[in-house]
């Protein structure tokens, strides 16, 4: 598997740039030819992941978000979501459908069951205090073959 | 987009539109939660026909108005669900509570 192409992405941890990061990412993946489906399964999984960053990570702070996507040549996109924020104490509680620490602003607990059922693969990494990266990987399909 | 509510009897409808996100599930939340308040439907219909893209806020959304509607004696139904949500309807186990209503005449949503 080779990395056939990639990008990096920037931005600040304001709600409203949630709609920027999937739509971005989801741009960026289109030139693998993924089916509709495909793609609005990413935009939620990013969604989701760069939500996280935004409610939980940096809080009642901004801070700075990273996506980096890479494109293999096996038809796969890996998306890496990075934050600089309060990190995760427990990963696997984190990840049980329904845990969530902000029920008020009523969070489902359902972000890292979205990303794992709408992608092929989630790791996540992280430090308290020092920050969290989610990477996601999907195959996409090859409805065409390429000569 | 702001959501367009429409009132028939008993009942409240909320015409969602666009992309239901955290972001912008904020708006549509206070503006319905004020109006159930003041207007104290027996029914609200939550439509989702003109909705473009939804994560798992839409979900919080749908739970969050489900229990409000039943603290006030009142039901809550979910309708027009386009196919491109239904997998993170059925993911979430909203099923389960029958409120998800499918098929009814198509609507425009105006902007």
């Amino acid at each position: 598997m080779t990395v056939s192409n990639e990008m990096n992405l920037s931005f600040e941890s304001r709600s409203c740039n949630e709609a920027f990061a999937r739509s971005a990412v989801s741009a960026f993946i289109a030139q693998l030819d993924p089916t509709i489906g495909e793609l609005n399964e990413i935009r939620t999984a990013v969604s989701e992941a760069v939500t996280n960053c935004v409610v939980h990570a940096y809080r009642s702070t901004i801070g700075i978000i990273r996506i980096n996507v890479k494109l293999t040549s096996d038809n796969a996109a890996i998306i890496r979501i990075h934050d600089n924020g309060v990190g995760i104490e427990n990963i696997s509680q984190a990840m049980e459908p329904l845990f969530t620490t902000a029920s008020a602003e009523e969070r489902t607990g359902l972000g890292f069951a979205v990303m794992q059922s709408f992608t092929d693969a989630v790791h996540v990494r992280s430090k308290p205090q020092k920050g969290t990266t989610v990477t996601l990987k999907k195959t996409l399909s090859r409805r065409f073959s390429h000569a | 987009m702001n959501p367009k509510f429409s009132f028939d009897d008993n009942s409240m409808k909320v015409q969602l539109c666009g992309e239901i996100d955290h972001h912008t599930a904020k708006t549509i939340r206070e503006m319905t939660d004020q109006l159930i308040q003041q207007k104290r439907p027996k029914e609200l219909r939550l439509d989702f026909s003109q909705v473009s893209f939804m994560d798992s806020s839409g979900i919080g959304l749908i739970m969050g108005r489900y229990r409000i509607m039943s603290l006030y004696g009142g039901y809550l139904k979910v309708v027009r669900v386009p196919e491109g949500l239904e997998k993170m309807m059925i993911l979430s186990g909203l099923g389960s509570l029958n409120i998800i209503e499918r098929r009814e005449e198509p609507h425009d949503c105006q902007q």
